[in-house]
């Protein structure tokens, strides 16, 4: 049985070695990007059903900013809307026959999960200013300092991990299932994958957009703020 | 069969199973709770499945790394050459 930790080499470009994960997400860009350049080719202000449906995909995706973040989405849509429908196809994708989810290997995830952690510090640094988001990091005392700053790390680390583990354990217990059994016994599983592929994909946006919003925003932590009960 | 490779499946089981333990009790009592809460204020469901994704997600995260410690002692072990 191959190792989950490495990832193939598929081809070089010059002394680069390109590997699978990269390939199917370079894919998965393409894909995204025709798709959303076809679509927004012929916009009208009287939506025909494609463009309704699209609307209610931006509109949802909208709605998930404003409630969890407290904020006008507009600033985060099209980060938070890439990461989310790019995990869930990333997460799916392990549907196409011969395929496997990019973000079954470490690095797709701790790339995501850094590209969260740079969004994070350069929100907060637009939104307090430097001296303002460094001084998040020594609230509510000083002696938090060293606790913040691992923080930093280890959240990061975390939402790569569990990424990670979620989706490859998924395409693992296919793997294993497969070699035991027949046919047609992994299906269930791989109708569990679909399902577990859309909750990690909803938990990794909904993660990064909590990151996002506790550094934009002082008065709203990782647990979740409720609303003040009008 | 070498030692460090019986050691380390043992490893790896006991890692995997004791490690999912503690995170599987733990969800229980917060789904359950959330399920509590649901019940009283059903109007609040969306918020409070919101936060109870993210929770399991952080309590989930437990397992994960023990699974991702066992990987590493099965796959990408340091004493195995």
């Amino acid at each position: 049985m191959t190792s989950p930790l490495v990832t193939t080499v598929l081809l070089r470009i010059g002394p680069i070695p390109i590997t699978t994960p990269v390939v199917v997400t370079w894919a998965i860009m393409a894909a995204l990007l025709l798709f959303s350049i076809t679509a927004t080719r012929r916009l009208s202000l009287t939506p025909g059903r494609f463009q309704a449906t699209l609307e209610l995909v931006v509109e949802s995706i909208d709605s998930q900013i404003r409630d969890t973040m407290r904020a006008a989405p507009a600033p985060y849509r099209a980060l938070i809307g890439t990461l989310f429908i790019y995990t869930l196809l990333a997460n799916w994708s392990s549907l196409v026959p011969g395929v496997e989810p990019p973000t079954a290997h470490l690095e797709t995830d701790a790339a995501m999960a850094i590209i969260v952690f740079f969004a994070a510090m350069y929100f907060g640094i637009r939104a307090r200013g430097m001296a303002g988001y460094l001084k998040t990091f020594v609230q509510p005392s000083f002696i938090m300092l060293p606790l913040n700053i691992a923080e930093a790390f280890t959240r990061t680390f975390s939402m790569t991990v569990r990424l990670f583990g979620n989706v490859m354990s998924g395409v693992f217990i296919i793997g294993v299932v497969l070699s035991l059994a027949g046919l047609f016994v992994p299906i269930p599983l791989m109708a569990l994958d679909i399902l577990t592929g859309a909750i990690q994909a909803y938990i990794f946006t909904v993660l990064s957009m909590v990151f996002i919003a506790s550094a934009v925003d002082e008065n709203l932590h990782p647990p979740l703020k409720e609303r003040s009960p009008a | 069969m070498n030692w460090i490779g019986i050691v380390s499946i043992i490893a790896a089981a006991v890692a995997v199973s004791f490690g999912a333990v503690g995170p599987a009790l733990a969800e229980g009592r917060a789904v359950a709770a959330a399920m509590d809460a649901i019940a009283r204020q059903p109007e609040s469901a969306n918020t409070l499945s919101r936060t109870l994704f993210v929770g399991l997600a952080m309590i989930e995260t437990m397992a994960i790394y023990c699974l991702v410690v066992a990987l590493l002692v099965l796959f990408a072990n340091p004493f195995v050459h």
